[in-house]
């Protein structure tokens, strides 16, 4: 099915889901791309660019913290991983999606079945 | 590896060449994040080769995903907003944008509701010639005749919500009451003083509107640092301006034999006053780039310079053998000493780039400060002898006082300086201090204006 993610809701989810492929550990840019379109099938497609943005904001932050290091080929590569803060701040973002989740499960729940409402 | 793929590789490193080049141009983005992005492109690029496409395929498609250029250095400059005053990136829309001109109108508009506020009291026998002693009441209220404006300006452009608002009152309701209840001794020390203290802790008023209320943002604090940095610029080259306007008028209208002395002195020149203060402001908003290459400029030149001076004054004195002679200018001097070092600190601060490594530049920076600490050290040391001597005045009170709140800012900024140098913390970590620091002068100077009065009996 084609489908277009809403431009609010990638940048709504950009931040819990950087942070949440940070937690399986230390990673670049291109690589978090790449996990996002590989977690999401395609479906969530980010301009490659904007992630760049996000991720310095969360490193400001001290959400995530950055070293520069070398590729396979030798280039020059920043890596990101998570801190302590940023363990927290997931968790509370994981909490906060979870509520958003379920209010909407139970909204389509009873737009589907609208006769059960009453029950 | 064949003739053709050597080709292609040069011109795929040529594109890359070029791509970089053009990203290099936005100063939004800095040459680290250039790298980042590189690093990113390449990757692509080595991904979709493996996939099968050819290299310059695989550039154009690379190139496409990272994103659009101008929208992606719009993203970058609105992350850091200590690039985004640096306004040129962010290419302007199309023509002048309607809220552009109606900001101008809003400042125009509160600039001459600031020239009339000020003329207003003459219709009630309240006359700015009059000698300070018959009547203070300019004296008592001179910063409150534009400041309240200022800020209401930035509460409006900022869109300061309700809550705010009230807060922001606070302060400038307590500067009306408190300088025209208090029972002032005409020729007292104690008005002068509040009089002198009232802009700056008003300042910081006009700063709570300027970062929109949120208090706690170190990013937004710095940002109204750099802006009253700009401000102070640009209302030196109103002034400078006003000053050869009102001279000419002066000059060609007595050609004609006829002295507009009197009209220039009392209409032009508090009117313009006053008013400059909100165009300036204006002009920061509206003009940033403008002034952007200024503050590097100047504390570039003047680092040194002072520094020299400085040590020259050091050496001499050593030299010599003389004391500082202690009369009661001279610790306002060394305040002002102060005060001009901070200033160029401040305005070296707000021009570098946090992220970049220490520099020749910084030694100097340092060095500076600390030779200024060594000087006013000498000085307060001096100082302190006097007044455990013939006991304590309100000027010297409140100059002792600013001299203490501003050691401790320098001597604290050397200290993290001297780490930063030594690769032990970051530069933001002076940053931070310097922001953090700001309530103190605000509440020294409220506490000269509300607490210095009663506390020398008004005189």
């Amino acid at each position: 099915m084609a489908m277009n993610i809403g431009k609010d809701l990638v940048a709504a989810s950009a931040t819990p889901l950087v942070l949440a492929i940070l937690r399986e550990g230390e990673s670049y840019g291109y690589a978090i791309i790449r996990r996002v379109s590989e977690l999401s099938g395609g479906k969530l497609r980010w301009t490659d660019g904007m992630l760049y943005p996000v991720l310095h904001r969360l490193e400001r932050n001290g959400y995530i913290e950055a070293s520069w290091g070398r590729s396979e080929a030798g280039r020059r590569r920043k890596y990101y991983r998570l801190t302590d803060r940023g363990v927290k701040l997931l968790e509370s973002q994981r909490q906060q999606w979870k509520a958003v989740d379920e209010t909407l499960r139970g909204v389509w729940f009873s737009a589907v079945h609208p006769t059960w409402q009453g029950v | 590896m064949n003739v053709t793929d050597e080709t292609s590789k040069t011109t795929l490193e040529e594109s890359i060449g070029e791509w970089r080049a053009y990203l290099r141009r936005r100063q939004a983005i800095h040459k680290v994040d250039v790298a980042e992005l590189e690093d990113h492109l390449r990757s692509q690029i080595h991904g979709l080769v493996d996939a099968g496409l050819s290299d310059d395929e695989a550039f154009l498609v690379a190139v496409k995903r990272i994103g659009d250029l101008d929208t992606l250095s719009r993203e970058f400059a609105r992350e850091y907003s200590d690039r985004l005053w640096k306004q040129l990136v962010v290419s302007p829309e199309a023509g002048p944008s309607p809220e552009g001109r109606k900001e101008a109108i809003v400042a125009v508009a509160l600039a001459i509701a600031s020239a009339v506020a000020i003329k207003l009291p003459e219709l009630f026998g309240f006359h700015m010639s009059a000698p300070i002693t018959e009547t203070s009441f300019y004296v008592r209220n001179f910063s409150l005749f534009v400041l309240p404006l200022l800020a209401g300006y930035f509460a409006w452009k900022r869109t300061v919500d309700r809550a705010g608002r009230i807060w922001l009152a606070i302060p400038f309701v307590a500067a009306v009451l408190a300088v025209n209840i208090f029972p002032f001794d005409g020729r007292g020390h104690t008005l002068i003083l509040a009089a002198i203290h009232l802009p700056i802790a008003l300042w910081l008023a006009v700063g709570y509107a300027y970062i929109g209320g949120r208090w706690g943002d170190h990013y937004r604090r710095m940002d109204f640092v750099r802006f009253s940095g700009e401000w102070f610029i640009y209302y030196i080259l109103i002034a400078l301006g006003g000053g050869v306007l009102m001279a000419f008028t002066m000059f060609i209208f007595q050609a004609i034999g006829f002295d507009a002395e009197e009209l220039v002195a009392s209409w032009v020149m508090p009117c313009g006053v006053v008013g400059a203060v909100i165009i300036s402001a204006w002009l920061v908003e509206a003009k940033k780039s403008v002034i952007e290459n200024m503050a590097p400029v100047l504390t570039r030149l003047f680092t040194p310079l002072f520094t020299v001076v400085l040590f020259a004054f050091l050496a001499t004195m050593v030299w010599t053998g003389s004391a500082i002679n202690v009369e009661r200018e001279v610790l306002i001097g060394f305040d002002l000493l102060l005060v001009v070092v901070l200033g160029l600190l401040l305005y070296s601060i707000s021009a570098r780039d946090p992220h970049s490594p220490p520099g020749v530049f910084d030694v100097l920076q340092l060095v500076l400060v600390v030779s200024a600490l060594l000087v006013d050290a000498v000085a307060l040391w001096a100082i302190t002898a006097r007044i455990s001597e013939f006991g304590f005045s309100p000027n010297k009170v409140a100059a002792l006082g600013e001299n203490l709140v501003l050691l401790v800012n320098l001597g604290w900024s050397t200290v993290l300086y001297t780490r930063f140098l030594a690769g032990h913390a970051s530069f933001t970590s002076l940053e931070r201090w310097q922001t953090a620091y700001l309530p103190v002068f605000a509440v020294w100077a409220w506490v000269v204006v509300l607490v210095f009065p009663p506390l020398f009996g008004y005189r």
